[in-house]
């Protein structure tokens, strides 16, 4: 498949369209017994409907524009997307991050690093007195232009928990997934975040990377992918990190997309329902999360916010934050939730189960 | 499609069982055993796989094992050079076998 260079939106894909998407996932029944609803999976696991445990994460997408163009990309994330958070809007989150109760903000984007007012953000944010603050960084940016070259001292000086994507140790499966030149600039920028300090031992600055499959395929064992990276990046460029998290694609977006295109999305789905488990559903991440989109509105996590499925409560702006009905609400699920309950579970965390 | 390798019959190995039930467990048992962590890891374990489905030419083998190998993050030369083990055995086990030639040979020669 060849590597698109634009967003599905500014191509006008008809995957841009999330009924569209929601429509093509909710047609998966084609053969035999493994395309189940999720909800009725959730049911035989006694899951259903799926609610809320104490918020722990405050996730927020501070914007779609990015530097990279992914093929896996759930986010639909590009340089043509220009949809990003207001400081207005950032206000509002610092506000509810208050009253939510939640130990963990988690930055994510797009590159959040790219928002103007992502640096604002941030000194906020620590002012809240939030006990870790997660910003997940697609490395590149540090490395993209020279305003972000300061970026792993800005993150040391906040106590940043950095996040990042790294699909594989070596550059042809990594630039297969996240562009060409991608892993060069990676490396690059790992070893600046390294020589500040972060992943190596006797610092509290955490390097943590993650694997998502390039391809139709799901991660295996989280424990021995993390070992094996940490023995190739070590011998190979003399890269430390702290942990691995091994995250399923989900059937969402870009990746839905290179699916379809690569003949994979039935087999694809029957694998993620064949490996349903019903502890990694028990710990789904979107139990303890709120995720709020650029715009300020409320999901139940990541994924339901690209597909647009906004929190079941009646307030669903982050303007008017209600706590108590959030805690009282169910999770809303689609096929795609398959994803994170597949083997060994999966979430912004890695593995779950 | 009729043909005598079907890919959807891989999905149904596990349905052995439905004509001698007590060996398909003991054998499923002893297959998951196998393959889980011990002196070698996992990983390891699945690029033999990967190996000797090439060697034994199993078309089931070798679509389960490539994805198997895949999902524990061996990339594609780490499994063709499994392919490689596999195909240098056979080729050694072809040419050692020549040594009993060239003992007849000399037998039988002046």
């Amino acid at each position: 498949m060849e590597f698109a260079t634009k967003s599905l939106k500014s191509r006008a894909n008809e995957l841009a369209r999330v009924e569209k998407q929601l429509q093509i996932l909710s047609n998966t029944a084609t053969n035999g017994n493994a395309h189940k609803s999720f909800t009725n999976k959730l049911k035989e696991s006694n899951l259903f409907p799926l609610t809320p445990t104490a918020l722990e994460i405050f996730q927020i997408n501070v914007g779609k524009m990015c530097n990279q163009v992914c093929k896996h990309c759930h986010v639909d994330a590009g340089p043509d997307r220009k949809e990003i958070m207001t400081r207005e809007t950032m206000q509002r989150c610092i506000e509810a991050i208050k009253i939510s109760g939640a130990h963990t903000v988690d930055l994510t984007g797009g590159a959040p690093e790219m928002n103007p007012d992502f640096r604002w953000f941030v000194e906020e944010i620590s002012k809240t007195g939030v006990s870790k603050i997660i910003v997940r960084c697609n490395l590149t940016i540090i490395v993209a232009n020279a305003k972000y070259n300061d970026l792993p001292e800005f993150f040391r000086k906040h106590n940043i928990e950095v996040v990042s994507s790294l699909p594989y140790f070596t550059a042809a499966k990594t630039d297969s997934q996240r562009g060409d030149g991608v892993f060069e600039k990676s490396i690059k920028a790992l070893k600046m975040l390294n020589e500040v300090g972060y992943g190596k031992t006797g610092t509290d600055l955490n390097l943590n990377l993650v694997y998502n499959p390039s391809g139709a395929f799901m991660p295996s064992s989280q424990a021995i992918l993390e070992q094996e990276f940490k023995k190739k990046l070590k011998t190979l460029y003399d890269i430390d990190f702290n942990s691995l998290f091994a995250i399923t694609n989900l059937p969402v977006s870009r990746f839905l997309e290179y699916l379809i295109a690569s003949g994979n999305y039935e087999s694809y789905m029957d694998k993620l329902i064949a490996a349903y488990n019903p502890v990694a559903a028990a710990g789904v991440m979107c139990r303890n999360t709120i995720s709020v989109s650029w715009d300020g509105f409320l999901y139940d996590c990541d994924f339901n916010q690209m597909l647009e499925l906004k929190v079941a409560t009646k307030e669903q702006h982050v303007s008017n934050f209600n706590l108590k009905t959030l805690a009282e609400r169910n999770i809303i699920v689609n096929q795609h939730c398959y994803g994170c309950t597949a083997g060994a579970g999966s979430s912004c965390g890695g593995t779950t189960a | 499609m009729n043909t005598y390798y079907n890919p959807d019959d891989l999905k149904k190995f596990g349905n052995i069982g439905e004509f001698q039930k007590e060996l398909a467990d003991k054998f499923f048992a002893y297959y998951g055993e196998t393959f889980k962590d011990g002196a070698l890891t996992a990983r390891e374990k699945s690029l033999i796989a990967l190996a000797v489905a090439h060697a034994l030419k199993c078309p089931y083998c070798i679509e389960a094992y490539t994805v198997d190998t895949l999902e524990k993050g061996c990339d594609e030369a780490q499994m063709m050079e499994a392919v490689h083990v596999s195909a240098a055995l056979a080729a050694g086990i072809n040419l050692v076998h020549s040594v009993q030639m060239m003992n007849k040979y000399k037998e039988l020669s002046m």
